[in-house]
């Protein structure tokens, strides 16, 4: 049990998948105007990343295994990724529109999302089992809304500041980022 | 000939994927620590744009336009996984350095979006070269970026040290320097003006996913296209309408100026007909 919340907030603090690991940065950057919006981004992200650790771990240990073919997974991965988001599209769309409403707009952008692929190929890499790689994409997910809410938040916050001319629109954002950076870099001392 | 050569100009300064389209951000910041991992990571991805151009577009007629995204996912995603194998086997070092964004070459948006917007719609030849020249335009960027970051956070070119350790800012080796360096490129850019997506200068419509990493996937491009044209239609049915609209004023105004000019002509005749008699 220890190992698990440890696993859970080394990736959703210590390893942040955005800003340590550079993983999902174009919507981090992209869908952060509004507070709002990053948190139906964040959602959805926690809900595809979980799915997906699901999906991936059972055709990693049951399909690409079993055949010696665990050099294909990054084409099954994708595959089995862009597939679980449209379905999940598709299901959410009939049988439950008020979370379609909410996530609805997010869940086609996150089918290549770097933090999708990248937080499944992580539970191979670091040869996680069932548990652990759903724990590990549950943290890295709230990793991502946490990061993506705070980014939001902010640039609500300096949206009417008086920023100099050249440091408007992205540059200011990335200042930004780099700063939320320097303050997460504090985290790594919470685990060894 | 020319064009080829055109397409590796266009690849290289005109529509460079990193400092004008602004492009692949996740490699751009993660890998670009030392100058050699920048080299390393350009010239991977080069090789699978080139060779996901010339196969998208010698298929480019088989593949049935429906289902032409997963079509393309899967031709990446089978080179990603030759580079991968061939980098492990030859140049361990800089597999082990580059990590898992080796793999997570599939989902870079320079590459779909290469395919979407151009190698779709022309040759293999060209389409070759559009990679090349994409491909090269992103290994400049990177290892630009990268030498910055080299220097002031390592003090060295390529390994090569030639900063005293006390005089090196670490920080930029590190996570939170490569948001600074893009950021200070990126208000240069605003600064001189220069064409680039984060300012919004870049024309969109030579891209698949205007610029906006975020709606870059698949599903999105579609949809994107679809918005894209029904808002071209209306604006085109608009102006049209417009036009059409003041045609019918100017006509109806001449015709009432002509109408109210015989009016007057013919009050006016009546009035000499009247003083006549």
């Amino acid at each position: 049990m220890k190992e698990l919340i440890l696993v859970i907030v080394g990736a959703a603090l210590v390893n942040n998948i955005i800003l340590s690991q550079f993983q999902g940065l174009c919507p981090f950057l992209g869908v952060s105007k509004k507070v709002d919006t990053s948190l139906g981004m964040g959602g959805a992200v926690i809900f595809v990343i979980v799915l997906a650790s699901i999906v991936t771990n059972l055709i990693y240990t049951f399909v690409l295994v079993p055949f010696n073919v665990t050099y294909l997974q990054t084409i099954a991965f994708i595959l089995v990724i862009a597939a679980l988001v449209q379905f999940v599209e598709m299901f959410l769309k009939k049988n439950v529109p008020s979370l379609y409403q909410a996530l609805g707009v997010f869940l086609p952008l996150i089918t290549t999302n770097c933090a999708v692929l990248g937080s499944a190929l992580t539970n191979v890499q670091k040869e996680y089992n069932f548990i652990f790689s759903v724990a590990n994409g549950f943290g890295t997910a709230v990793g991502f809304t946490v990061a993506i809410v705070l980014l939001a938040s902010i640039r609500e916050s300096i949206e009417d500041n008086d920023i100099p001319f050249n440091f408007q629109g992205s540059p200011i954002v990335l200042i930004t980022s780099g700063l939320m950076a320097i303050a997460f870099m504090g985290f790594s001392g919470l685990i060894k | 000939m020319n064009k080829c050569i055109e397409r590796i100009y266009n690849g290289i300064i005109k529509e460079n994927p990193t400092f004008v389209l602004m492009l692949g951000m996740c490699p751009t910041l993660a890998v670009t620590t030392t100058a050699t991992n920048g080299v390393g990571m350009g010239l991977s991805t080069t090789a699978v744009l080139v060779f996901s151009n010339l196969i998208i577009s010698a298929l480019r007629k088989i593949i049935p336009d429906r289902v032409r995204i997963p079509a393309y996912i899967v031709i990446v995603a089978s080179l990603v996984t030759i580079v991968q194998l061939l980098l492990q086997a030859f140049v361990p070092s800089l597999y082990s350095s580059l990590g898992i964004f080796i793999p997570l070459i599939v989902v870079n948006c320079i590459i779909l979006g290469r395919a979407e917007a151009y190698a779709a719609k022309n040759g293999p030849l060209e389409s070759a070269f559009d990679g090349i020249g994409m491909g090269l335009g992103f290994t400049v960027g990177l290892t630009c970026i990268a030498i910055v970051r080299e220097i002031l956070g390592a003090g060295a070119v390529f390994g090569f040290e030639f900063i005293p350790e006390d005089f090196r800012i670490t920080i930029f080796g590190l996570a939170p320097g490569a948001f600074f360096v893009l950021a200070g490129l990126t208000a240069l850019q605003n600064k001189f003006k220069a064409p680039s997506a984060t300012n919004g200068s870049v024309p969109q419509s030579a891209l698949a996913c205007g610029g906006n990493c975020a709606s870059c996937s698949g599903a999105s491009c579609m949809s994107n296209h679809a918005a894209l044209e029904v808002v071209r239609e209306k604006a085109e049915a608009d102006a049209a309408a417009a036009k059409k609209a003041a045609a019918e004023k100017a006509a109806a105004a001449k015709k009432a100026a002509a109408g109210k000019a015989a009016a007057e002509k013919a009050a006016g005749q009546d009035a000499q007909a009247a003083n006549k008699e």
